[in-house]
């Protein structure tokens, strides 16, 4: 594993490629959903680092915001191969989903006027209302086991009352909540 | 010129403050894309939002990519892209040793619950948003029923998104068109 020839690195971003790319095609419900086919392309599959290793990355990546699915497929990129690697395995997990995503949105808007395209629109916002519903009862039992009920339901209240009464922008309230969380002195 | 910089600011914002993975940065995405620059109406985000959960794949990238493209074209769309990936994997790998450090810590944890109730009530929000503009658009029984057979189906069937969305979409079609 650690001889590395020309071969090798040439083979190892064809590897990159395919285990991100599957990643990438049989993830559904998002970046999160898909951490398990990532470890098992990762640590199964091509073994690019042991089950702990993975762990690790996994935690370190959960420290910080944003997508996890394209800071893991990244970091390890970067990790077996450099900065080819990082580009290959994001390219992989992302660009054939947004081609299918443009291809499907920009041929449906071509048959805007039809009334049954119009339809459509209207028939699917109850279903993403039902989706983000859920999401919606899923984050809040996750907050009220992790934080008490009490404080879950206090902040939803606040954040509630500043987002959408006062009309301030949520980048503020949640990044004053990340200052405070980090500012606060830790207890044993 | 300004297009591309208001693409990079709307998707950078999310994903430099959206604290558990894609999903939780979709509602910080609609306010920004929605609210703030009118890019879309909520009729068409939450189009976006449908076709984004019927398709394999991370859900942020989804989004920013097709956005980007609809507002600017592919240099729009690699705006939007490089927006939501590059700043916190570059943090990663630019502070992992540090990072390494504080992963157990209980100030990790603390960090994704803190701003989980926040994530919340804009999910929230946006789910009435949703129901309201379908209840506009189609009327109350359309909505319900729709709203009732889906939720059924996604939650105690275990029916796979894709088919429940595909469902919508003929019904939408058949019934809601004219």
């Amino acid at each position: 594993m650690a001889r590395s020839q020309p071969t090798d690195g040439k083979k190892l971003q064809r590897q990159l490629f395919a285990g991100f790319f599957r990643v990438g095609m049989l993830g559904y419900g998002g970046g999160p959903a898909s951490i398990p086919l990532i470890q098992k392309e990762a640590v199964d599959t091509y073994q690019w680092m042991d089950e702990e290793e993975f762990a690790d990355i996994l935690a370190i990546g959960n420290t910080l915001p944003g997508p996890i699915a394209t800071k893991m497929a990244g970091y390890i990129g970067w990790r077996k191969a450099g900065a080819l690697g990082m580009a290959n395995a994001i390219a992989a997990s992302v660009v054939p989903t947004v081609i299918l995503m443009v291809i499907l949105l920009v041929s449906l808007a071509s048959f805007r006027e039809y009334s049954w395209v119009q339809g459509m629109t209207q028939g699917v916002l109850p279903v993403v209302a039902v989706m983000l519903g859920v999401l919606t009862w899923s984050f809040l039992k996750k907050a009220s086991v992790s934080m008490g009920g009490t404080a879950a339901a206090g902040l939803a209240v606040v954040s509630a009352v500043l987002i959408e009464w006062l009309g301030l922008h949520p980048a503020f309230l949640i990044a004053a909540l990340i200052l405070i969380v980090l500012g606060r002195r830790s207890r044993t | 010129m300004i297009i591309y910089w208001e693409l990079f600011l709307a998707f950078f914002l999310p994903g430099i403050l959206g604290y558990g993975g894609g999903p939780a940065t979709i509602p910080l995405i609609e306010y920004e894309v929605v609210h703030r620059y009118n890019w879309m109406t909520v009729e068409e985000f939450g189009e976006v939002l449908a076709l984004g959960n019927a398709l394999p794949g991370p859900i942020a990238t989804k989004m920013a990519g097709y956005i980007g493209y609809a507002e600017a074209g592919i240099p729009g769309m690699i705006a939007a892209l490089t927006a939501t990936i590059a700043p916190s994997l570059i943090l990663m790998i630019a502070l992992v040793g540090l990072l390494m450090k504080f992963r157990d810590s209980p100030k990790v944890k603390q960090l994704s619950a803190a701003v989980r109730p926040t994530i919340a009530v804009l999910l929230g929000a946006m789910t009435i948003r949703f129901l309201e503009t379908a209840y506009e658009g189609s009327g109350a029984l359309h909505t319900v029923l729709i709203a009732g057979v889906s939720f059924y189906l996604l939650e105690k069937r275990s029916v796979h998104p894709v088919w429940v969305i595909l469902g919508a979409l003929l019904y939408g079609a058949l019934f809601l068109g004219g």
